[in-house]
C-alpha cells in the first residue's frame, strides 16, 4: 500500500503540531524513574555447598515528572531521578499505536496495518512465553526434572510422585503428538491430544456447567413471591414489600418464559406461545442491557485512551497532579 | 482404528475428570489429568506459534503482496519470544536471588514487561475503544423501533446507558421522592436486577444443559464430529 498525498499531508500537520507541542511550556511525554538499589545477602550453606555473597542490582521505579522537578531544583547535580529513555520511547510506541489504530476509522492505512502485524506477532509471543513459565517450567519440567528447576528457576520445587512423573511424561508425548500437525505425513497423530483436550474439556465442563450455572441458578430462582419486608423497628412495611414481592415474581416469571422460548419440543401456539411471547420481550430488554452495557464499556476504554494521549502523552491535562506545572499555567507560558 | 484410538481416549480422559467430581478415590486421577491438560494447552501454544511462523516465513520468502508486515510480525514474534524466555533486564527475585531465572519477566524494567506495556496493552486496548463507534454506527443504522420488540430493546438499552452517566441525574433527578423508583439511575438499576437478571439466568441456564449434553454425546461417543469430515455416526 503506498502513501497517498493527503496521508502525507496528514502525517506532516501532525508531526508539526506535536513538534509544536514538545517545545511549549513543559514539553511532553517524558517518564521519569528512581533508582532504588537492592541488596540480598546470601549466607553460606555447608549442605549445598553455597558461599556466603552479596547480590545488589538497581531498580528503576517510575515517578511523576513532579518529583523529578523538586529534585532538580534541590540538588541541580543529583542522579537519583532521570529520565528512562527505554521508558519514554515505549510512551512514545504507545502513542503511535494507539493513533494507528484509531486512524482505521477513516480507512485501512499502512500504520493499522503495521499496528496489526505488531500485535498479532506480539500476541503469539506473549501467550507462548506466559504458558512456558507459570505451566511447562513449574509442572513439566519440574515434574522431569525437578533438580534442575529448584537449583535455576524454583527452589520451592518439590519432587513429584512416581504417578505424576509417568503421567508428565505422558502429557510430553501428547505435546510432541500435537506438534505433529505442522508435518503433512503425520498430521494423523494430533488426533490423539485433540481427543484428550476434547474429552478432559467435556469431563470438565459437565460438572462445572451443572452446577455452577444450571443448579445455582436454578436455585437462585427459587425466591418467596410474597417477601416480606420489615422496618427497623420489626414493623411490616408495606411499599418494600410490594416492590421485592413484585421483582420476585417479575424474575420467576421471566425465567420460566425464557426457557419456554428456549424449548422448541412444543409448537409455540396457545398457551406456550403467548409465555414464549413474554419470554422474547424479557429476552430484548436483556439484550438491550447487554448492548447498554457493551457501548458503556467501550467508550470508558475509549476515554481510558484519550486519557492516555492527553495526559500521559502530550501532557495536556493533568487529572492526578503528576506535574510541577499545571495546563493553565503552561498557556500562560505560552 | 486411526478414529477408534481417539475416540477411547477422549472417553477415558472424560469420564475420569466426571468421576473424580464424584468420588474422592479418583480425585487425584482428576488433578492429574487436569495437570496433563494444562501441560497439553501450553504446548498447544507452541503449535499456534509454529504455524503462525509458517505461514508467514512463506509469505516473506515468496514476496507476497503485504510482506513487509509479515516480516514485521516475525519480528516482532521474536524479539517478544526471546525477551520472556530469556527474562532480559528482569529484576531477580528477593528470595531467590542466587538463581539466574528467578525473576519475573512481566515485571517493571524487564523487556518483556516493557513490550507487554508499550504494544501489547495500546492496541488491543484501542482495537476495543474503536469498538464503541462501530458499535454506535451499527446500531444507528440497524436499530428501527418497528415493533414491540425492537422497542423494548433500544428503550432499555437508552435507559441504562442514560441510568448509568450523569446526563440520567440530569434528566430525571426532579422526580418527587415517592417517584424516585422511576429516576433513570434507580430505573436502570432495577431493569439490571430483574429483567436481566430473568433473561441471562434463562440465557445461562440454556447454555449449561447444552454444553451437558453436547459433553455426554461426546464421553459416549456418538459425536465424533470434532475429529473431522466422517466422524459423526
Amino acid at each position: 500500500m503506498k502513501l497517498s498525498k493527503a496521508w502525507i499531508v496528514v502525517l506532516l500537520v501532525v508531526i508539526a503540531l506535536i513538534s509544536l507541542r514538545a517545545m511549549t511550556g513543559q514539553g511532553m511525554g517524558r517518564v521519569y524513574v528512581k533508582a532504588a538499589p537492592q541488596t540480598v545477602e546470601i549466607s553460606a550453606d555447608a549442605a549445598t555447598g553455597t558461599e556466603a555473597k552479596t547480590i545488589r542490582w538497581m531498580e528503576w521505579h517510575a515517578v511523576p515528572p513532579k518529583d523529578y522537578t523538586a529534585a532538580q531544583a534541590a540538588d541541580p547535580a543529583q542522579t537519583s531521578i532521570q529520565m528512562s529513555w527505554a521508558r519514554t520511547i515505549g510512551l512514545w510506541m504507545a502513542a503511535f499505536f494507539t493513533l494507528a489504530i484509531f486512524s482505521f476509522m477513516y480507512r485501512d492505512n499502512p500504520g493499522y496495518r503495521v499496528a496489526e502485524a505488531v500485535i498479532i506477532g506480539v500476541s503469539a509471543a506473549y501467550w507462548m512465553v506466559i504458558g512456558f513459565w507459570d505451566t511447562i517450567v513449574p509442572k513439566l519440567l519440574g515434574g522431569l526434572t525437578p533438580a534442575f528447576v529448584r537449583e535455576h528457576i524454583l527452589p520451592t520445587q518439590i519432587d513429584q510422585s512416581f504417578t505424576q512423573n509417568i503421567a508428565m511424561w505422558c502429557a510430553l508425548a501428547l505435546g510432541i503428538m500435537l506438534l505433529m500437525r505442522l508435518s503433512s505425513k503425520g498430521a494423523w497423530i494430533s488426533l490423539w491430544p485433540l481427543a484428550f483436550i476434547i474429552g478432559v474439556t467435556a469431563g470438565l465442563k459437565i460438572v462445572s456447567h451443572v452446577e455452577s450455572d444450571l443448579l445455582a441458578q436454578s436455585v437462585a430462582t427459587f425466591k418467596p413471591l410474597a417477601a416480606v419486608q420489615r422496618d427497623a423497628s420489626g414493623a411490616f412495611d408495606l411499599m418494600p414489600t410490594i416492590w421485592k414481592s413484585l421483582a420476585n415474581i417479575l424474575v420467576v416469571v421471566g425465567v420460566l418464559c425464557c426457557l419456554v422460548y428456549f424449548f422448541f419440543s412444543v409448537e409455540h401456539k396457545g398457551l406456550v406461545g403467548r409465555g414464549a411471547r413474554v419470554g422474547i420481550w424479557y429476552l430484548m430488554i436483556t439484550f438491550g442491557a447487554a448492548f447498554g452495557f457493551t457501548v458503556m464499556g467501550r467508550v470508558a476504554l475509549l476515554a481510558a485512551r484519550m486519557e492516555f494521549l492527553f495526559d500521559d502523552w502530550l501532557w495536556l491535562i493533568d487529572p492526578a497532579g503528576k506535574r510541577a506545572v499545571d495546563v493553565a499555567a503552561m498557556i500562560v507560558g505560552i | 482404528m486411526k478414529r477408534m484410538i481417539p475416540m477411547w481416549i477422549a472417553i477415558v480422559a472424560g469420564f475420569a475428570m466426571l468421576f473424580s467430581a464424584f468420588f474422592p478415590v479418583t480425585e487425584s486421577l482428576g488433578e492429574i489429568f487436569g495437570d496433563m491438560f494444562n501441560v497439553v494447552a501450553a504446548i498447544a501454544f507452541i503449535l499456534g506459534a509454529g504455524s503462525l511462523a509458517k505461514i508467514n516465513l512463506a509469505k516473506v520468502s515468496r514476496r507476497d503482496p503485504g510482506w513487509g508486515y509479515a516480516a514485521v510480525t516475525l519480528a516482532c514474534f521474536a524479539l517478544t519470544l526471546a525477551a520472556g524466555l530469556g527474562k532480559i533486564g528482569a529484576a531477580p527475585n528477593p528470595k531467590f536471588a542466587a538463581l539466574a531465572w528467578s525473576g519475573d519477566e512481566r515485571a517493571e524494567g524487564a523487556l518483556f514487561g516493557w513490550i507487554y506495556e508499550s504494544a501489547l496493552v495500546p492496541i488491543t486496548s484501542t482495537m476495543f475503544a474503536l469498538l464503541a463507534f462501530y458499535v454506535a454506527s451499527a446500531a444507528f443504522r440497524a436499530f428501527r423501533a418497528k415493533n414491540i420488540d425492537a422497542i423494548l430493546l433500544l428503550s432499555t438499552a437508552f435507559i441504562v446507558l442514560l441510568g448509568r452517566t450523569f446526563a440520567g441525574v440530569v434528566l430525571t433527578g426532579w422526580f418527587p421522592d415517592w417517584a424516585s423508583g422511576l429516576r433513570l439511575e434507580n430505573f436502570s438499576v432495577y431493569i439490571m436486577q430483574v429483567f436481566n437478571t430473568a433473561g441471562n439466568r434463562a440465557i445461562i441456564i440454556g447454555i449449561a444443559l447444552g454444553v451437558a449434553a453436547t459433553s455426554l454425546r461426546i464421553l459416549l461417543g456418538v459425536d465424533r464430529s470434532w475429529m473431522g469430515t466422517g466422524g459423526s455416526k
